[in-house]
């Protein structure tokens, strides 16, 4: 069974359809892709799955069970956790207690520290950990909310461009980490627009355009794929 | 039937105030962004302007109109315009709404100095001579019909204004996207005058209509436009038809209640504070807001080191005895308020420094403690104390439930209205028993209060209230400081900082909030109770919406996220009412201070707390100057036990060591020069300063 299934998504702002009848699924064990033009609908169909947006129509189900209802920490006690787009730390509290937060809501609240020092050294955050998470550059602040959305232990992480801003060799260690946790039995699903982090890195990709899902494959056939070349150079 | 026709002219002719005040309200906030807590005083200010022009000195009706309306109202919304608010444009919407909260507050204490409140002013109705008008079995005296005619006029005005012409054009863009609308050849800046002018114009029109109908007093006035604040949001603060029709209702509803609520000791009350529950009602008929991102300032919300804060807590204690033993007579009455209140404005740090929750009704929880400790606590048992706190964190949770679907300017708005209830109903209504419990308010009077027995010891005299109370500031100081370096604390900060995000990593947002409410209000309820027993006698006016408001601004100026906050504000606050002995005219300065201090808020937007840190830690962690002022309070502080000195000699001459202390410090801190950090690693491996930001920003200018 998918970790995470989505069927028949609709979100409209105004009169603007964001997502149009969107489906999309996602694997435990897995690095499922998304991507896709700016505007296609990508981090609405974040908000939709973590509870922030409820959809017109359409299911969210995690695990085979429908939360289509569920407020986002119902759903987040579920096992989901994400990143945001628009980076939201909590910018006051240090980069440590921004780990400790998390780490106090989620399974392994009993020994929070242990778990927000451990994810401090596996992202290398320990030269920061004691500054406010409001005055670091883009590229540490987005693996401050990695390590926050991980301190929850999530079944299924959601990353919204968590690569953004950071340099080739942070991507590459970066890319490792998503293997690992792929590894491990989480359900990564990765917006990026980094498409040489996508294509090592994904599965399976899924790709998005005007709120419609226009290709679903392996990295390898999405490479080649008429329809998405056309969206991304707007060519037909 | 004549009588509800009746009845009906006057909620109609009620409305029309209320519509005309209400547009110029929503006027001012889709332009300019600004919900004007002082709108209704700069009414009460026209209207008494008014009366000193035509009544005080005679001069011609329509002159006197002419003069107020169209020279002193649109030169004052440009003052306010230019004076208050430029300064805080750049900050956030809470710091503009502290803003308009100072002038709320300032004017209030501004016409009470000028126009003494203990004289009555009677203001004549529009042609009181003229015989009523008549249509069947209606009948309408002409104020009311010109009145209503003055709603029309505005209605179709505005109307004109915002949809005919070029500036009503560019208001509404300004509405839709400042910057957007700047770029585009609008001019915002023009928009915002038109606003403030016709807005101000506005609510100068409706409280001079107003006025004839209820006493010329500066409290009643401001606040009677509650129920302006009410048409208001049924417009959900954008819609002008929705406001006059939110007016007519409540206009209506008044009417009504007058003519019709059952006659008995306790529903008065209620017709006064109708429009409050109804203003409740339409804040949470509100649409569902999403949940917030970051999209605001932060104020610093510093963790307190284990250290640093018990040696606060000792020296607040120490300050209680020094206190206690120095003050003599008539200053320790005056200054007995001082801890307690300083505990009330401590209740601001967990509530709106860590949590961002802003509420205006803070003094009346301190209020509800002071009413059971006084009803409980007659005895001086101390469990009464434990209820007392108990019972006001329980009506903190009441008010965070509902108030879960507001922030910002919305949650204070819904805070004071609770607020006004309380004044106008709950607090004035006479025992009455639930579920088989005698509930007591005031007794529709005042209550006398008494101080506890602890340990054997009745504490009763203002000496030991004193320290009491002192030890009671440390305490709750040290609570706090515990509070935010606790896990309770971090999960507050969270969600401030990033509603949404807390909630997608599981957190309960309504259980941290009705907790901090209640754990706020219990705080509240402990500084009320001790207050009490530092006045012993109370009365409700002392916890009123308007007695709370220099509270909360002098802890906004003081920094909502500072555990000193509590010293800070109590001091602040009752410490200037050492001058009132002095001479009469000093009362009113003091009323005053308050309020300037808000609106200076510009200058140091995350208080004043930090900077007293920043001037006076040198001095902390100096090991030779440190004892030598010890050493100078000491010897002062002898002198006056001695008798030898007096209290104000005694207060120059500690300042004046202190301060001579601190530059000695601060001299040899620099000389003993802090190893240079390389600018990258500010803020990683030393602490950010508030200063820095500066710093680089002329460093960068400089190339």
């Amino acid at each position: 069974m998918a970790s995470l299934e989505v069927e028949g998504v609709t979100v409209s702002y105004g009169g603007n359809l964001a997502l149009d009848g969107v489906g999309f699924a996602a694997e435990r064990g897995r690095v499922t892709g998304l991507i896709g033009p700016n505007g296609a609908g990508k981090s609405t169909l974040f908000d939709v799955v973590s509870g922030l947006r409820r959809p017109s129509s359409g299911r969210v189900l995690l695990d085979g069970r429908d939360v289509t209802r569920m407020g986002p920490a119902r759903r987040a006690r579920r096992g989901l956790a994400r990143t945001f787009q628009r980076l939201e730390p909590f910018g006051r509290l240090s980069v440590r207690d921004n780990l400790l937060v998390a780490a106090e809501l989620g399974p392994a609240r009993r020994h929070p520290g242990r778990v927000a020092d451990g994810i401090v050294h596996r992202l290398g955050l320990a030269e920061v950990a004691g500054a406010p998470a409001d005055t670091l550059p883009t590229g540490v602040a987005r693996l401050v909310e990695v390590g926050r959305a991980l301190a929850v232990r999530p079944a299924l992480l959601l990353l919204d461009e968590p690569a953004a801003g950071q340099d080739a060799a942070e991507t590459r260690r970066f890319a490792e980490l998503l293997r690992a946790l792929a590894g491990d039995g989480v359900a990564v699903v990765l917006v990026e627009h980094d498409m040489g982090l996508v294509m090592s890195v994904c599965d399976e990709v899924h790709v998005l355009d005007l709120g419609k899902v226009i290709a679903v494959g392996p990295p390898e056939a999405i490479r080649t794929d008429e329809t998405v070349l056309a969206a991304y150079l707007g060519e037909s | 039937m004549e009588q509800f026709l009746a009845f009906g002219i006057v909620g109609l002719s009620t409305a029309a105030i209320y519509a005309v005040i209400g547009s110029g309200l929503v006027l001012t906030y889709v332009t300019t962004g600004v919900f004007n807590f002082a709108h209704g005083a700069a009414g009460m200010l026209a209207a008494f302007a008014y009366w000193q022009l035509s009544a005080g000195w005679g001069w011609p009706v329509p002159v006197a109109l002419a003069v107020v309306l169209l020279v002193l109202a649109p030169a004052f919304g440009l003052f306010v315009e230019r004076v208050l608010l430029r300064p805080v444009q750049h900050l956030g919407e809470v710091e503009r709404m502290v803003m308009m909260v100072a002038l709320l507050s300032g004017l209030i204490a501004a016409a009470r100095w000028i126009w003494n409140p203990n004289e009555a002013r009677p203001l004549p109705v529009f042609f009181a001579d003229r015989a009523p008008l008549r249509a069947g079995p209606v009948t309408i005296t002409w104020h009311q019909a010109l009145t209503m005619a003055v709603a029309v006029v505005a209605a179709v005005g505005l109307w004109a204004l915002l949809n005919r012409t070029r500036t009503g054009a560019e208001m509404r863009a300004t509405v839709d996207d400042r910057a957007l609308a700047g770029l585009t050849g609008a001019d915002p800046v023009r928009a915002n005058r038109v606003a403030w002018i016709l807005g101000t114009q506005l609510a100068a029109a409706g409280g001079i209509l107003i006025a004839p109908a209820v006493a010329l007093d500066a409290r009643q006035l401001s606040l009677l436009i509650v129920s302006a604040y009410t048409a208001a949001i049924f417009g959900r603060l954008r819609s002008l038809p929705l406001t006059f029709l939110g007016a007519v209702v409540v206009g209506c509803l008044e009417s009504y209640l007058t003519g019709y609520l059952p006659q008995n000791a306790y529903l008065p009350g209620l017709r006064l504070a109708a429009p409050a529950l109804l203003l409740f009602a339409a804040l949470l008929l509100f649409p569902h807001r999403r949940l917030r991102g970051r999209d605001r300032r932060l104020a610093p919300v510093p963790a307190p080191s284990a250290r640093g804060a018990l040696v606060f807590a000792a020296s607040v204690a120490a300050l209680g005895a020094v206190l206690a033993t120095v003050l003599q007579g008539k200053d320790l009455i005056t200054l007995g308020p001082l801890l307690p209140l300083g505990i009330v404005a401590l209740s601001y740090v967990p509530l709106a420094g860590y949590a961002g929750q802003i509420s205006l009704c803070q003094l009346s929880m301190a209020g509800i403690g002071a009413v059971v400790w006084a009803h409980l606590g007659a005895g001086g048992q101390p469990w009464a104390l434990v209820v007392a706190v108990l019972v006001s964190a329980l009506v903190g949770a009441l008010v965070a439930l509902p108030a879960l679907r507001l922030s910002g300017v919305y949650l204070a708005l819904g805070t004071a209205a609770f607020t006004v209830v309380l004044d106008r109903w709950i607090f004035t209504l006479p025992s009455f028993d639930v579920l088989g419990v005698r509930i007591s308010m005031f007794d529709q009077g005042s209550l006398e209060v008494s101080g506890p027995s602890l340990l054997g010891l009745r504490l009763d005299g203002e000496r030991e209230l004193m320290v009491l109370s002192a030890v009671c500031l440390a305490l709750v100081s040290l609570g706090v400081a515990v509070l935010r370096r606790g896990r309770f604390g971090r999960r507050l900060i969270a969600l401030r900082d990033s509603e949404a995000a807390y909630a997608t990593l599981g957190g309960n947002l309504l259980a941290a909030r009705v907790a901090v409410f209640a754990l706020a209000a219990g705080i509240a309820g402990f500084g009320g109770a001790l207050y009490g027993m530092q006045l012993r006698t109370i009365t409700a006016e002392q916890f009123s919406l308007v007695a709370g408001l220099p509270i909360f601004l002098i802890a906004v100026i003081g920094g909502l996220g500072y555990v000193g906050n509590g010293l800070f504000s109590g001091t602040a606050f009752v410490g200037p009412n050492i001058l009132l002995g002095l001479a009469s005219w000093t009362q009113n300065v003091v009323a005053v201070l308050p309020a300037l201090a808000g609106m200076g808020l510009g200058h140091s937007p995350d208080g004043l707390v930090p900077r007293l840190r920043r001037e006076w830690e040198p001095v902390a962690r100096d090991r030779v100057v440190l004892p030598a002022v010890l050493c100078v309070l000491a010897l002062a502080w002898l002198l006056r036990i001695a008798d030898a000195v007096n209290g104000w000699l005694l207060l120059a001459g500690a300042l004046a060591g202190a301060l001579a202390l601190r530059g000695w410090a601060a001299a040899r801190r620099g000389a003993a020069a802090e190893p240079e950090i390389p600018v990258e690693w500010w803020g990683v491996r030393r602490p950010w300063r508030a200063e820095d930001g500066e710093v680089l920003a002329r460093g960068i200018a400089r190339g």
